[in-house]
């Protein structure tokens, strides 16, 4: 079987998830999050997908779309501005269900099936966007076509608390890696191979996968597909064993962002020959003035630090003042912190302020979060 | 099918830089890093965008491959269109012949069909060797209102220095009645910045006259101002007070980029209302890691820094390991700064190595005879072995 990598479809969820993360999603999706000093969730999925040589994306949007749209613009960034396919935006259509809006990936998916079928790609790799992770699916895409499966699903197994497989599905294994049963939010911690909800499959499976089920009232891909076809279908399992780390509360999102300061993590994510790219912004580079003292952070384009910053991730144009302290803080773009304020475990959305001489803290374990363009 | 243009701006960027040295070996001086994440043609590009010049062409003739893969199809800053936009023109063979650029007038000259194309009623010439923000539009105004045929840019500059520029006379008004070409004992401060406004139609007159001419040298500087001037032409000084910096030294290079670090900077990178467009590979932001230490520097995207940074000017993809001190220099992009290496009051090219315990370059008290001491150049893409030393004022281009 002949095949390359522009005849692998990609679609997107960008609002799958966000109610794990209530605070971040407030005003945006899932994939418009912004993450690691420059990024946005979708950045990894979308990037990973463009360097593997996919030209052809949809992204499913359900709300709170305005900032997703923002971001991805032309989508040129991620060289998805194409004559011919490229990336396209799939908002949401509305029809069939009683509240307008899609129950489940089985219902977003049938509301661009048109969409799908003439992107006339003999194969469909579905994502969501609560990943940090950068994957080959040049080599997922073999995987499947070599193992005759009928679906092939992305997981990683590992030891999982109980928190981490609460929102999660976890496969019970059979020979040659056979999904033979699927436990769907059980929060079971212990060993377990989890679902990272990357499938890749054939696109005619996947639409008669939809037509069939919706026409049905089914709507959930995991419910539907995973779990109650897993004897019927072929569904294989793929071991991803690189650097991920998935968002599913708060805790998890500061985790994931400290754990950028290892310089290994870092470079295992946004590695030379398969970047991660995102929307830039003509900043200039960060400034470190005479008194400042930075120690195990990371800074984008843009910052002015005159003061202390510890342990922290500094988006882009964030400034810190003279005489500040920051420590195991997360702020995101134009964050800025006024003269010989003291900040310590916290994450600050974007435009937020800290006024001169105010003191903001949280305990270690439970970072703060305070909303977009708040003035403290 | 082509829109017409009131104003097409040409960038003369086919220069060597030949007072670079090392670092002009395989790059054109207008591509030359600066400020951490620019390259010398940021700016004029920027300028041209800022100003609202949608069409300019750049011409290129030496050393032009990382030029021309830089300025792509000019995305980056805002110069894809589908009118006009950034297009790099470099020398071409005709019916009868080919011809290198031979001088900044030859060069526009030999490019005139691509002006063509546009109608514009106005041309501004520009030069990729300095660091300035200037307003073009407010420039063109004062073209349009003196009436003028030739609009010269020009900046006071300190008496000692101005025999290293062309320098104008003018009255009052602005009206230029003199023009000499780097004097020996100058007697006037206004020396022209290598920005001229034309008006169309007479440029071209002259360009063609020029041409003729066979003795000529075929210079803005030498020829084409000086005949204006002789026929009566109205030419006009616009003069400009804001930061402007020719780097095509090495000290002034070195200059240049520490100005950056002052209190109180007087070219402003980070004002949103005049932004400096560059072209960047997408990079993470920088790690600052748990033994490193930072003042008084800028650093750029995708830097790995565990070493002391101290008043420095820091490029992407830099690497600058435990242990290593840099200070007072200006780090091009992806080199890597080795443990335990010094690099004190030097450029370090791009790619380049500084191998572990190696010393670069050396601060000026600590050399009794001062006619010894300048900033040391490492060239792109070679290393300074493990120990080694390149002494202050030392350019090497292959490595040691």
């Amino acid at each position: 079987m002949s095949y390359n990598m522009t005849n692998v479809l990609g679609i997107l969820f960008a609002n799958a998830h966000e109610e794990s993360v209530p605070e971040l999603a407030a005003k945006r999706t899932m994939a418009s999050i912004p993450f690691g000093g420059r990024f946005r969730m979708v950045d990894f999925l979308l990037s990973g997908m463009s360097n593997s040589g996919m030209s052809k994306i949809g992204v499913i949007t359900r709300a709170n779309y305005q900032s997703l749209l923002d971001h991805i613009g032309s989508a040129r960034p991620w060289d998805l501005a194409r004559t011919d396919g490229g990336l396209t935006l799939l908002a949401p259509f509305g029809r069939n269900t009683s509240t307008g809006l899609f129950r489940g990936k089985l219902e977003a998916l049938y509301s661009c099936i048109s969409y799908i079928r003439h992107s006339d790609c003999e194969y469909t790799v579905l994502s969501d966007c609560d990943l940090v992770i950068n994957p080959d699916f040049h080599n997922l895409v073999d995987a499947h076509i070599a193992s005759g499966a009928d679906i092939t699903a992305v997981c990683h197994t590992d030891n999982y608390t109980e928190d981490e497989t609460r929102e999660a599905s976890c496969f019970k294994l059979g020979e040659g890696g056979k999904v033979e049963a699927v436990a769907i939010n059980r929060a079971m911690a212990g060993t377990r191979t989890m679902d990272l909800n990357i499938y890749v499959l054939k696109t005619s499976l996947l639409v008669s996968l939809v037509e069939d089920l919706v026409s049905l009232g089914k709507y959930s891909l995991s419910r539907d597909v995973m779990q109650a076809k897993a004897g019927d279908l072929d569904i294989r399992a793929y071991e991803f064993s690189g650097f991920y780390r998935r968002i599913c509360d708060l805790e998890s999102y500061y985790d994931a962002n400290m754990a950028l300061l290892d310089h290994n993590n870092l470079s295992k994510l946004v590695m030379s020959e398969r970047p991660v790219y995102t929307k830039d912004r003509a900043d200039a580079p960060a400034k470190y003035g005479f008194d400042s003292n930075v120690n195990n952070s990371l800074v984008a384009n843009g910052c002015v630090i005159e003061g202390v910053v510890e342990n922290s991730i500094l988006f882009r144009g964030v400034k810190v003042g003279k005489g500040s302290v920051v420590k195991n803080a997360i702020l995101m773009q134009d964050t800025v912190i006024g003269s010989n304020a003291t900040v310590s475990n916290i994450i600050t959305d974007k435009n937020v302020t800290v006024g001169d001489g105010i003191t903001v803290s949280s305990s270690e374990k439970c970072p703060l979060y305070i909303a977009k363009g708040r003035a403290l | 099918m082509y829109n017409k243009k009131e104003c097409v701006a040409m960038l003369l960027a086919g220069g060597q830089g030949s007072r670079l040295y090392a670092l002009t070996k395989k790059v054109a001086k207008p591509a030359v890093p600066y400020g951490g994440k620019y390259r010398i043609i940021d700016f004029p590009l920027s300028n041209c965008v800022n100003s609202g010049i949608d069409t300019v062409g750049v011409l290129t003739q030496y050393q032009p491959l990382i030029l021309n893969d830089y300025i792509g199809n000019g995305q980056a800053w805002n110069l894809d269109r589908i009118h006009g936009g950034v297009h790099v023109l470099p020398p071409y063979q005709t019916a009868t012949g080919a011809q290198w650029y031979e001088g900044t007038a030859n060069a526009i000259y030999q490019n005139l069909s691509f002006i063509d194309r546009y109608d514009p009623e106005y041309v501004v010439i520009l030069s990729g060797d300095h660091i300035y923000k200037m307003d073009y539009s407010d420039m063109l105004r004062f073209h349009k209102e003196k009436g003028a045929e030739c609009t010269i840019a020009v900046i006071d500059v300190p008496i000692h220095e101005a025999s290293r520029f062309g320098i104008m006379f003018a009255h009052e008004d602005g009206a230029v009645y003199d023009f000499v070409e780097k004097p020996k004992e100058p007697k006037s401060t206004l020396a022209s910045m290598g920005i001229y406004i034309f008006s169309y139609k007479t440029l071209k007159k002259y360009l063609t006259e020029n041409e003729m001419d066979e003795t000529a040298t075929k210079d803005f500087g030498k020829n084409i101002i000086p005949a204006l001037l002789e026929n009566g032409e109205k030419v006009y000084a616009y003069r400009f007070d804001g930061y402007w910096k020719d780097v095509g030294t090495i000290d002034s290079l070195w200059d240049a980029n520490m100005e950056l670090l002052a209190v109180n900077v007087d070219l402003d990178l980070y004002d949103p209302s005049w932004r400096i467009y560059s072209n960047n590979d997408s990079a993470a932001p920088h790690i600052i890691g748990k033994d490193a230490k930072i003042q008084s520097s800028m650093v750029t995207n995708g830097c790995y820094i565990d070493g002391t940074v101290d008043t420095s000017v820091i490029s992407g993809g830099v690497t600058i390991e435990e242990g290593a001190l840099v200070q007072y220099s200006v780090v091009f992009p992806g080199a890597t700064i080795k443990k335990g290496a010094v690099v004190e009051y030097a450029i370090i090219g791009e790619g380049s190595v500084v191998g572990e315990n190696a010393h670069v370059g050396a601060a000026p008290e600590t050399i009794e005879n001062k006619d010894e001491w300048g900033v040391a150049v490492v060239g792109n893409d070679i290393s300074v072995g493990d120990g080694k030393t390149v002494a202050p004022k030392e350019i090497i281009s292959e490595s040691i």
